[in-house]
């Protein structure tokens, strides 16, 4: 049997990992939105608009989860974090009510004027700020070594999150995100103008994201060793990072090729490995060095409980997501159209 | 301002705000379904019309409420770190539940909000239906998680921490157990209130239209049968709080002294030197009489209790006051609603009735938010009571008034646009409809 506290550490793991290929796909939209021009401009932002519509309110809950797991299971590193890291959290969090409110504002408004381009505006802007943000906290996290009695200020509570790896991933994360998006919105339209502006944007996009995964990975030398030592120290680390650079590579080559559903299996692939490349290195650690999975977690009735919670909350949402997406993506996520 | 004082701010005014756009988003999927119901049943457009408006100014509500909600899930870590490592293992669950909750509700309203031709109607009226389920179950979830806060249960301090933790019995607190049906009934008050003043002001101007007259009749239905059942089930957590909290109830009450045959005391303000409450009206023996159904009950005063755990008496006794004189404000505007349909069975015609509609659009939202003023403020000097003082739980982070500041101006402007939308809404509706009628009888 595998322990609680690992079972709990991989679920948190797979909700990050549908929060990045779902909800982080939609600050991918908000940053094409952002970069829209030319004579389609405005068809652009039509399809950004509905692909999100249905879903987005959907996907944003896969971060409230991870909130919750964090700190109904491991309430010690939650509380660190949450001291460390006040700032960039505070600033994440009023980008994610910009971004809600300026959707939701353009969308559900019953009439249809001006002031409409502002919230999109808005939208974009936020959408381009909280995913660098969101990366930033996962780098500092990654980094770890904070110091236990801060001397100042600035050590307490800025110090650890204006470092060269977490600002690196925070654009990195960025960028993952607007791939993913890019990959998504070509199989969201049958308008092949469209399609094409969004393949070269998704090709561009996919070559980044793997220059910036390698300088992620030796920034991480210095600025992470012990994301460096678990990825470099054993046969998966070599693996896993052949792995993401195999899937960016195959993923430009189907884009190139016009073979959207294996690109876009190749982009999931690549998040999805690159996510679990780093939740394999930096096991056990929640905050290297002194905060694990083991002496942050709470008691074994707890962590049963959640578990279970978590399984039977598993069985409604699987099925109604599904659901959801029959319903609104059935072209695009299940091929009913061929 | 002290960091102690700036977080209590911040964390009050999140709560408050968010609670907001919480309440419609729990009420208004039922207004939205009874619509539909009341479409496919008479075939009648106005209700399909009905039913397609509420739905999309509850999508802004809903979005708002879940954007702000998430604040609220890290600003629990942000201003409290060590209320939350210590409350972590023994409430979180709650939350955890509250996840999945969000999780349908979500999924639902995003099927409800686009799904009109794409589902049959009838799978389109059950996820309605499952919205307004699964918003209730966020409600009752996260007020019974707050309810633990004022009565801890599951758990046992050995060496000074919380062991033989029992996350079951902690949701099942006595507390929340009446708290979250309480809440449950503000949010269907407070929203169908809110929803019938707006239709009663636009039925004086425009008497004869359908569409606010079906409008009007479902938010008041919904909002009547709250508005009745709301002070019955405020008497019983009454008694509840006499029992588990008798510092917290003494407070409410005005109750200095213990005392055998307690009046109920209405008005009063508190004099802190005198110790005693200024020009109070007293009806005799009703206090012992509603806590113990005896009238030489007794009811403890709060100067039995160490002066350092008072909380701050003026705020929480005003608070439960206004908050209970609300609740009788509208039950008696539910009852002469009751009165006009099944009497006179004309409620269109009485014009002065509608005026008090119009009038009572807030009165919910009111009660709400200062009713919650007076449990939480009542809760002071604790967090979790009788354990974790407020003081002890907040954050090292020093210059909290930069975030008070900085949410203060970002709600403010949120609520002015919610407002100014709200208000394109309601006008939008009046002319939209009757081009539908026209477009019919032509
Ligand atoms: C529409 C709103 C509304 C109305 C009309 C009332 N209440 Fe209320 N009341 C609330 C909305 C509310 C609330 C905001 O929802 C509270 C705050 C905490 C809670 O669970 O519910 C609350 C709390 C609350 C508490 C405190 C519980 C505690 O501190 O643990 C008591 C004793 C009452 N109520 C009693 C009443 C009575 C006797 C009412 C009779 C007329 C009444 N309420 C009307
Ligand atoms: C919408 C409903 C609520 C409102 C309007 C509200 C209001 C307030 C107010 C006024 C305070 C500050 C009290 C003071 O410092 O004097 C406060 C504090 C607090 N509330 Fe609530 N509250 C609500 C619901 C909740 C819920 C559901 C929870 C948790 C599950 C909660 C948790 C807290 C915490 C942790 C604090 C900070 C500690 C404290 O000051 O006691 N509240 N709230
Ligand atoms: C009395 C207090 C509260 C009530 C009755 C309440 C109720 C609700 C309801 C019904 C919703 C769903 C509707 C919507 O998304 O707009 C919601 C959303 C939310 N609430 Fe609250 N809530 C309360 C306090 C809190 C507190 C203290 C927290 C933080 C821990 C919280 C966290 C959230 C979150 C994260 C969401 C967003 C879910 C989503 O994305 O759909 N709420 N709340």
């Amino acid at each position: 049997m595998i322990e609680l506290e690992t079972a709990l550490a991989i679920v948190l793991l797979v909700a990050l990992t549908f929060y990045a290929l779902m909800g982080g796909a939609d600050f991918g939209a908000g940053v094409w939105h952002l970069l829209a021009h030319g004579s389609s401009r405005r068809d652009q932002h039509r399809l950004i608009g509905e692909a999100l519509g249905p879903i987005w309110e959907a996907n944003h809950v896969w971060l409230i989860l991870i909130v919750t797991i964090l700190f109904t299971a491991f309430p010690t590193a939650y509380a660190q974090i949450s001291v460390t890291l006040h700032i960039p959290l505070t600033l994440l969090v009023i980008g994610i009510v910009l971004r809600g409110s300026a959707y939701a504002f353009r969308h559900y408004d019953i009439q249809d004027d001006e002031i409409h381009v502002r919230w999109d505006q808005l939208f974009a802007l936020s959408s381009l700020i909280s995913p660098v943000l969101l990366g930033i906290i996962m780098g500092t996290i990654t980094a770890g070594n904070f110091s236990l009695s801060p001397d100042s200020f600035y050590e307490g509570y800025v110090l650890y999150w204006v470092q060269p790896f977490p600002l690196a991933v925070g654009i990195l994360a960025l960028v993952l995100f607007a791939y993913l998006a890019a990959v998504y919105l070509i199989l969201e339209t049958s308008d092949v103008q469209l399609q094409e502006i969004f393949r070269k944007r998704a090709i561009a996009a996919a070559v980044f994201s793997g220059l910036l995964g390698e300088i992620v990975f030796f920034l991480g030398k210095s600025g992470a060793p012990y994301l460096w030592g678990g990825l470099t120290n054993n046969i998966w680390g070599g693996l896993i990072i052949l792995g993401t650079v195999g899937f960016t590579l195959a993923a430009v080559w189907f884009l190139s090729t016009r073979q959207y559903w294996w690109a876009r299996t190749c982009a999931i692939l690549q998040v999805t490995l690159t996510i679990w490349a780093w939740g394999v290195a930096q096991f056990p650690y929640l905050i290297p060095p002194y905060l694990t999975i083991y002496n942050t977690s709470s008691p074994e009735f707890t962590l049963q409980l959640i578990l279970f919670v978590l399984l039977l909350g598993a069985l409604l949402l699987f099925p109604a997501l599904i659901y959801l997406f029959r319903i609104f993506k059935s072209r695009s996520v299940f091929g009913q159209h061929q | 301002m002290s960091d102690l004082l700036a977080a209590r701010s911040l964390m009050a005014m999140s709560l408050g705000f968010h609670i907001i756009f919480a309440m419609v988003s729990m009420a208004m999927p039922l207004l939205m379904i009874l619509a539909e119901w009341r479409w496919l049943k008479t075939g009648q457009d106005a209700y399909l019309i009905i039913a397609k408006r509420w739905a999309k100014g509850t999508a802004i509500f809903f979005a708002v409420g879940a954007v702000t909600g998430t604040v609220l899930s890290f600003q629990l870590g942000l201003l409290w770190p060590t209320f939350m490592a210590w409350a972590g293992p023994i409430i979180g669950l709650a939350f955890s539940i509250e996840g999945f909750a969000f999780f349908t509700e979500s999924i639902f309203l995003g099927i409800y909000l686009y799904g009109w031709r794409k589902v049959s109607p009838r799978a389109h009226l059950a996820a309605g239906g499952v919205v307004a389920l699964s918003g209730v179950v966020s409600g009752l979830v996260v007020v019974m998680a707050n309810g633990w806060m004022n009565t801890p249960r599951g758990f046992t301090i050995v060496d000074g921490m919380p062991s033989n933790i029992d996350p079951i019995a902690a949701l099942l607190n006595p507390s929340g157990l009446l708290q979250a049906p309480h809440m449950i009934l503000a949010a269907f008050a407070a929203t169908g209130f809110a929803v019938a003043g707006i239709h009663a002001f636009l039925l004086l101007r425009h008497p004869d239209n359908p569409f606010h007259q079906y409008a009007f009749k479902i938010a008041l239905s919904v909002g009547c049968v709250s508005a009745i059942l709301q002070p019955l089930s405020g008497d019983l957590l009454a008694k509840r709080v006499a029992e588990l909290q008798p510092l917290k109830l003494a407070v409410f009450e005005g109750q200095v002294q213990t005392q055998q045959g307690a009046p109920f005391r209405m008005g009063g303000i508190w004099n802190s030197e005198r110790e005693v409450f200024d020009y109070v009206l007293e009806i005799p023996y009703a206090l012992s009489l509603m806590l113990h159904l005896d009238p030489y009950g007794e009811v403890k005063g709060f100067k039995d209790f160490p002066k350092e755990n008072w909380p701050p008496i003026g705020i929480v006794r005003t608070a439960f006051q206004i908050m209970v004189l609300i609740g009788f404000l509208m039950m008696f505007l539910a009852l002469w609603a009751a009165w006009l349909t099944f009497g006179t069975r004309d409620i269109f015609q009485s014009k002065t009735f509608l005026r008090a509609m119009v009038a009572a659009t807030p009165l919910g939202f009111i009660a709400t938010e200062i009713g919650w003023v007076a449990t939480e403020v009542g809760r002071q000097p604790w967090v979790v009571v009788g354990y974790v003082k407020t003081a002890e739980a907040v954050t090292p982070m020093p210059g909290l008034t930069v975030p008070l500041i900085f949410f203060g101006a970002l709600y403010t402007f949120l609520a002015l646009i919610v407002t100014w939308l709200m208000f394109r809404h309601v006008a939008a509706t009046p002319d939209q409809f009757e081009m539908i009628v026209s477009a019919q009888a032509s």
